[in-house]
């Protein structure tokens, strides 16, 4: 177990700057998954960990210690690759085992070692099989067993999860929470996929253009987030946002956050529109809604409303957040904040 | 791609005919290769020419044997050819490794010069490649037949193009599994291309094991010369050609080649369908 610290890490490919003065501290034994757009320097960051591609400048620690000279075989991190990466002329025992042989753990152990991580992960029947002969989660499995067995101080995954149908993404969702229960190891998980970092996440580090937008625990991030970037990455369909006209200044409210309601209401925010789309989804329906000068994604728990039908949007100021023209959230003990929010009034019923 | 069951009968029996052709022409030298070396000198003379031997002249074999140091040239053969394949694979591995995978100052330029030894045939350089093994004092010995073939451009870019099929993740795991780049050799790239190291291999038997030219010019005595050089001399021991001791003597040539080849088929046509797995 280990936590994992980068200081002043910066990450160049060629003359291209991915990453620049960047710091972080990594929690030990937490589930930390690194989240953002593709090339924001989420898989750049886990390679610095892992050692395949070192960083250009600054250090990296492991458990405490500069590791940026330890080669990646030397650092107790196990890795699991989107592509799962598995040896395609071993067994599935000689897979898992490899590592185990490299480190000159002796045969008997070795043995027992294999046999009771592969129970743990459903694959006692298929040691002597080829990769080739299994399924895309028997090889996602593979790819955790061989990871499991060299007891890492580290876990890294890289996307693991999106080359599995949907359905098996999810129980495998449930399986690596379980797992990083059972084993208490630092995990660090990479995905774009912003449900599988607030499903599983201790912190999540969000990231955008090689820095760190906000860095904090899934229900932080969703209901106070940093600035304008986490607010429209994280949440299904992503907050709304709109101009608010005054200093550059944009309020946001959350899809589920909005009432509709055939006349309007009392609302600190209320404005009249037109159902666009609606996406009935079973437990949900989601609504976009045309005013005059926006348009609104809605999250109902009833589906009460009908396409091309009038409606009242309205939200209760508890729910309004306010971004500066510089992206960051205005804190509601700010001084201007009930200023944005006299203004917004003068918004509704447009 | 359609099944042949799919065709139309005329485009199959045009199928079938057109393959009939091409194996007629390519297997047909082959076959009188063996009659004659089958034949008696009358036979071999007689016009129209014999397909048939009316009784198989066996001794013809034993003749062409004992027309020289025969083992001796098959031994020649047999060491010049297993070494030259084993030190090209010992030079090839690594160096297709390195251009495959690794990243370093003067890659392109080295890579260059490769391609550049691939396209320049060997009566280019055999002068001043015979001159500097004259300086070593080593012609008319087995080493000039070795040495200048110990590493094959041909090889490197083969195996460079396959081992780059392979992914970086396979290698980068194996790295996070601490293993050496010489263990990542040896189990991992190795094992992952036996179909390609078999072709390259297989091609490199042929060429050197058919080689005339080379030892031809790096030696003079019967003791270091070749199998293919052995049988060169049949031809010209009596003024007259007695080409059923020659066809015996061609057809001990060839046997090995297709004995190899029967066993490296398996791998070299997987060689050209190999997808890898997913």
């Amino acid at each position: 177990m280990a936590s994992i610290e980068f200081v002043h890490v910066t990450k160049s490919f060629d003359k291209h700057v991915v990453i620049k003065d960047l710091n972080l501290k990594i929690e030990d034994g937490k589930f930390t998954v690194l989240v953002g757009p593709s090339g924001c320097g989420k898989t750049t960051l886990m390679r610095m960990i892992a050692g395949l591609d070192p960083q250009t400048s600054g250090s990296v620690l492991i458990g405490g210690k500069d590791v940026s000279r330890v080669a990646p075989g030397q650092r107790g991190v196990a890795m699991v690759f989107q592509n799962y990466a598995i040896y395609p002329t071993m067994s599935v025992r000689e897979n898992i085992e490899f590592g185990l042989k490299n480190n000159k753990v002796p045969k008997e152990e070795r043995t027992r070692l294999v046999e009771s991580i592969s129970a743990t992960v459903g694959l006692q029947d298929y040691l002597d099989r080829k990769p080739a002969t299994l399924s895309g989660g028997q090889r996602q499995r593979v790819a955790l067993a061989r990871a499991m067995v060299k007891k890492p101080s580290v876990f890294l995954m890289d996307e693991p999860l999106s080359n599995l149908d949907a359905k098996l993404r999810v129980q495998m969702r449930v399986e690596l929470i379980e797992m990083h229960k059972k084993l208490g190891t630092t995990f660090v998980y990479v995905t774009h996929d912003q449900v599988e970092a607030m499903s599983m996440a201790d912190t999540i580090v969000l990231m955008n253009q090689g820095q760190i937008q906000q860095e904090a625990p899934p229900e932080t991030i969703y209901h106070l987030p940093s600035n304008l970037f986490a607010a429209q990455f994280i949440g299904v369909p992503p907050m709304n946002v709109g101009d608010l006209g005054e200093d550059g200044v944009k309020f946001g409210f959350r899809p589920e956050n909005a009432v509709l309601s055939a006349e309007p209401g009392d609302n600190h925010f209320s404005v009249r529109g037109i159902i666009v789309t609606r996406e009935m989804l079973g437990s949900e329906t989601i609504y976009q809604v045309r005013s005059a000068r926006h348009s609104f994604m809605v999250k109902c728990t009833e589906d009460l409303f009908t396409v091309d039908q009038e409606v009242c949007l309205g939200v209760k100021p508890d729910k309004m957040f306010f971004f500066g023209a510089d992206g960051k959230r205005i804190e509601r003990d700010d001084a201007r904040f009930d200023g944005y929010m006299k203004a917004l009034r003068g918004l509704s019923h447009e | 791609m359609r099944y042949i069951s799919e065709l139309r009968p005329v485009e199959r029996t045009l199928g079938f005919v057109l393959k009939a052709v091409v194996l007629a022409v390519f297997v047909f030298p082959f076959l009188w290769m063996v009659s004659t070396s089958l034949q008696t000198f009358q036979e071999t003379l007689a016009f129209p020419p014999t397909w048939i031997p009316a009784a198989p002249q066996w001794i013809n074999f034993a003749e062409a044997m004992s027309a020289g140091p025969f083992l001796t040239y098959a031994r020649n053969s047999v060491t010049v050819t297993l070494s030259v394949i084993a030190l090209q694979l010992i030079v090839m591995i690594p160096a297709a490794y390195a251009f495959a995978k690794y990243k370093f100052a003067g890659k392109k330029a080295l890579f260059a010069m490769v391609l550049l030894a691939f396209m320049i045939p060997g009566q280019v350089t055999f002068i001043p490649v015979y001159l500097m093994l004259a300086d070593w004092g080593i012609i008319d010995t087995l080493l000039p037949q070795i040495i200048p073939f110990m590493s094959s451009a041909f090889g490197i870019f083969l195996l460079r193009q396959y081992f780059m099929q392979i992914p970086q993740e396979i290698i980068e795991s194996a790295r996070l599994d601490n293993a050496s780049e010489f263990a990542i050799i040896r189990k991992i790239m190795i094992p992952m291309s036996m179909p390609a190291l078999a072709t390259i291999a297989l091609f490199s038997f042929v060429s050197h094991w058919n080689d005339y030219f080379w030892p031809l010019v790096m030696t003079d005595s019967a003791g270091v010369r070749p199998l293919t050089m052995g049988i060169a001399v049949l031809r010209e021991t009596e003024g007259i050609s007695n080409w059923h001791i020659i066809m015996a003597g061609n057809v001990v040539l060839v046997v090995p080649i297709l004995l190899v080849y029967a066993i490296a088929s398996k791998h070299i046509v997987k060689a050209f369908v190999y997808s890898g797995i997913k």
